[in-house]
């Protein structure tokens, strides 16, 4: 167990420039997601963190020695492959044992081991089952146990659940979680699925184009966004945004208005910005009311979704062709077709800047 | 009978047909050697195409001569040793051509395909000279290495395409785990590469086995003679008569071995070739 530091990373694979400056710590024993649409850099950074990929530029702490140039198996680090990468002609108790062999560990302490970490894992019965033999859970478990098994200090996961399907996926979710409250060890897990990031981070990290968009606990980042790009990744079904324009704001406070909405009195503090500056609204779909229509403030129902429990009502925008999405508890009484007024809960709606930076709110100046 | 009954009927019969003649097309002329071989030398010249009686009297005079059988022996070291050093050396070329990236890795690549297809006689003399200067003539280990020389670039291509198919996770698997590229290749990569070594190692063993201009340049004496040398140079009571007897007693005894192992691993070999086709 140990923390880890990243300063200034950078990576460049010839003429792309992948990472660019990335500064993260990760206390000792946290859960820590990097997420993040493909190709933004998640899997590189934790490959570089893995020691499969070199630094080009930045150091690399972990439990405070630099480990820069560090061997993987001398880094102390473990990692759970998406593809799980068993070894296929050996059995799950030698997929296990492999690493500690290697290490020249005696038979009894590569036993020991090997044994402790099958029953963490529930593997016991499967010991002396080749890869082959096993289910897409079972595969996982095994590849994790391979992980855990010299005992690493940090426990590294590159997307371990997107080759699972969706009911397996939950369940193994569970596990990973419940493991780590059990062995209190340092992990870093890669996803681009929001949802995983959610419901196992302690900390949250967003990247986008290899650069750091935000880092913070699950609900920070879900309650304040610091960017538009984070505010539309995080939550599903995903953010609405409408244009705005600014009539008039300062310290306390901000007037702006919204094509269909109307005006409308925010709590945002908008001293920084120009009078008529273009602006965005953003409202997540459960802070939106949904009344009888009501002049300009009228916006076609396009479709319903019924989910059982939640209904999403989908409705033509006034400006741009993505749909505006409003979530409310079934049942509902909307139909397709009808034209409704849309009401923002003003308590809990984001704006964001023309550089697409969330305005911080007046009371909580400080807090960003 | 309807004529589509008939129809149907046709086909197979013509299917069989053209499996009959394709079948001794084939098998005819080997299964003729070994009709000669089993007759005495009287009946050498009778065309007869079933065996009266058996006669082991060719088998056992090529079996005496000591030449021969010192042949067979010559001809397996140096067909094993071929086989050996070309998958060693196979495997860890192309571990390093499927696996590690490096400035001009294409370029050895076609080079390699470009060498494998000079013919024989193109480069007889120059290897003449130096396996003469490497004082390796009349000795195992000129046919050794010349045989090397031409089974190399096939083997390292199969081999390297077949590696490239391994999943960069399982290498990357290894090296979380601590393993040094040597023992990647000997523990991870060669239990999963047994189909690709058993086809190129048998095709390797074959050529090197069946070759003749090599072995028939570099070898001057009898007790330094590979089995297809020995058989051209088994000769009769005069100049005038060829032994065909006991020729084909020694092909025949020649080419069983080699049917066997064939036969064996031909499993092996369709999968080992057809393994850069299909992506599993």
């Amino acid at each position: 167990m140990a923390s880890v530091t990243l300063e200034k990373i950078n990576k460049v694979f010839g003429h792309t420039h992948i990472i660019k400056d990335v500064d993260l710590e990760v206390a000792d024993g946290e859960f820590v997601v990097f997420v993040g649409p493909s190709g933004c850099g998640k899997s590189t950074l934790l490959r570089l963190i893995a020691g499969l990929e070199s630094i080009t530029d930045g150091d690399l702490k972990i439990a405070d020695g630099v480990v820069n140039d560090l061997p993987p198996r001398e880094r102390g680090v473990g990692m759970v492959f998406q593809s799980y990468a068993l070894y296929p002609h050996m059995t799950v108790y030698e997929n296990m044992a492999f690493g500690l062999k290697l290490a020249k560990m005696a038979k009894e302490t590569v036993d020991d081991r090997v044994m402790a970490t099958a029953r963490i894992l529930q593997l016991e019965e499967l010991l002396h089952r080749k890869p082959k033999e096993l289910s897409g859970g079972q595969r996982q478990r095994v590849a994790m146990g391979r992980a855990m098994a010299r005992e690493p200090r940090i426990l590294l996961f590159d997307e371990p659940l997107s080759n699972l399907d969706a009911s397996l996926r939950v369940q193994m979710r569970n596990e990973i979680s419940r493991l780590h409250h059990r062995l209190g060890s340092t992990m870093v897990y890669v996803t681009h699925d929001q949802v995983e990031a959610m419901t196992l981070a302690d900390k949250i990290v967003v990247l986008r184009d290899g650069r750091i968009e935000q880092v913070g606990s699950p609900q920070t980042l879900y309650q304040q966004p610091a960017t538009k790009f984070v505010a539309g990744f995080i939550g599903s079904p995903t953010m609405n945004f409408m244009p705005a324009k600014l009539l008039e704001g300062d310290a306390d406070g901000c007037r702006i208005t919204t094509p269909g909405l109307g005006e409308l009195a925010l709590p945002q503090d908008a001293s920084g910005e120009t009078r008529a500056a273009e602006l965005t609204l953003g409202v997540r779909p459960e802070h939106l009311r949904l009344t009888d229509a009501q002049g300009e403030n009228s916006f076609e129902i396009v479709n319903v979704e019924y989910l059982g429990n939640e209904v999403y009502v989908y409705l033509e925008p006034k400006a741009g062709d993505i749909l505006l999405i409003h979530r409310s508890e079934a049942p509902s009484q909307w139909k397709i077709g009808q034209r409704v007024a849309l009401v923002p809960d003003t308590e809990h709606v984001h704006l964001f800047d023309t550089d697409d930076q969330a305005l911080g709110l007046a009371t909580q100046r400080q807090v960003a | 009978m309807n004529q589509y009954q008939l129809i149907k009927l046709a086909k197979q019969l013509g299917k069989w047909a053209l499996i009959a003649v394709v079948m001794v097309y084939a098998i005819f002329p080997f299964y003729y050697a070994v009709i000669t071989s089993l007759k005495p030398s009287s009946e050498l010249f009778q065309v007869d195409f079933w065996l009266s009686s058996v006669d082991f009297s060719n088998y056992i005079q090529i079996f005496t001569q000591k030449s021969f059988v010192r042949a067979i022996f010559n001809s397996i070291f140096i067909s094993l040793s071929v086989v050996f050093i070309a998958l060693l050396l196979g495997i860890t070329a192309s571990y390093a051509l499927g696996r590690v990236r490096f400035r001009g890795r294409t370029t050895v690549m076609l080079t390699l395909l470009g060498v494998s297809m000079f013919p024989q006689v193109a480069v007889l003399s120059g290897l003449f000279e130096v396996i003469r200067t490497l004082n390796l003539y009349n000795n195992p280990g000129g046919l050794i290495l010349s045989y090397t020389i031409f089974t190399l670039p096939f083997t390292v291509w199969v081999l390297t395409t077949f590696m490239r198919q391994l999943p960069m996770e399982l290498e990357e698997a290894a090296i979380m785990d601590g393993a040094t590229p040597w023992e990647t290749i000997i523990k991870v990569f060669l239990p999963l590469m047994w189909p690709a070594m058993a086809t190129t190692g048998l095709l390797a063993f074959i050529a090197a086995w069946n070759e003749f201009l090599f072995a028939l340049t570099f070898t001057l004496t009898d007790d330094q003679r590979t089995v297809p040398v020995a058989i051209a140079l088994i000769s009769g009571g005069s100049q005038h008569e060829l032994p065909w007897g006991p020729i084909m007693a020694a092909s025949v005894t020649v080419t069983v071995p080699l049917v066997i192992l064939v036969m064996i691993f031909q499993r092996r070999i369709v999968s080992g070739l057809t393994a850069g086709a299909v992506k599993g």
